[in-house]
């Protein structure tokens, strides 16, 4: 599990990697609300790239962060997302709520 | 239907065994020659469950789970996972999506994943004896569908 941050004006993008399931979510979501109190953003992307596994855990954790985002007025949009996890927000539903953006070039085997 | 194939592992009810619940599934599947998206399938309902099992399961202590694993001549693979937790008082309530008795970092969303994930999700619980969930899934393979 890996996260990075990059802050331009007030938009931050935040880079997670690696598996997000249960054990690592419990360190993961102070981390991320932590530096959304931080940098206190106006857009919030979450660049899931380097993601290599997601269960409902990342669905608990991408709520998190936009209902911190909906109390700040701002918005949060959720890039790159692998094809594994894409079906996870899918069955989630959280396309209803947040831009969802595939990962550019993989093949998305759930369509 | 007769298995021809079976594992049982038994490890505690440690987050940090979530990783190692699904790699021994994936491991297992591994023999069918299952796709990459059926193998993420399989891998994401048993973090579902074994996540389950450690958060709703055990909350305050740690405990015994069991993974017992089937494969069977159709191509069907069955896996059971095993707690002797608290159990789950009202089981339709359980499965409603979003509903959860998890904290903030729970969705509630852990058996709908389980049940669009597998073929057949079948929960039994009693109150103070633990949980058994039981999932199927048809691996097809990256052969094709079987004949």
């Amino acid at each position: 599990m890996s996260i990075r941050s990059e802050v331009e004006n007030r938009t931050m993008t935040l880079l997670v990697g690696g598996e997000i399931d249960h054990h690592q979510v419990k360190s993961l979501m102070p981390e991320v609300e932590r530096r959304i109190d931080l940098h206190l953003p106006n857009t919030l992307i979450v660049d899931l790239s380097g993601v290599t596994f997601m269960d409902s855990s990342g669905v608990a954790l991408l709520l998190r962060a936009w209902r911190r985002m909906q109390e700040l007025e701002g918005r949060m949009n959720v890039t790159q997302v692998p094809p594994q996890a894409a079906r996870i927000l899918r069955a989630a539903g959280l396309e209803q709520m947040m831009q969802i953006e595939p990962q550019k070039g993989a093949r998305d085997e759930s369509l | 239907m007769k298995a021809y194939n079976t594992v049982r592992i038994e490890f505690e009810s440690r987050s940090s065994n979530e990783g190692f619940a699904r790699a021994a599934a994936a491991c297992f599947a591994a023999q069918l020659d299952p796709t990459l998206e059926e193998l993420n399938d399989i891998k994401t309902a048993v973090s579902e469950a074994v996540t389950n099992a450690i958060v709703h399961g055990y909350p305050d202590r740690l405990g015994k789970i069991t993974m017992r694993m089937k494969l069977y001549e159709n191509r069907v693979l069955e896996i059971q996972i095993k707690d002797w937790g608290v159990g789950i008082p009202d089981i339709a309530r359980a499965k409603t999506p979003l509903f959860t008795t998890g904290g903030e970092d729970r969705s509630g969303m852990g058996f709908t994943i389980m049940e669009s994930f597998t073929d057949l999700l079948r929960v039994r619980s009693e109150v103070g004896r633990g949980t058994t969930v039981t999932m199927r899934k048809l691996l097809h393979g990256r052969g094709g569908t079987p004949s």
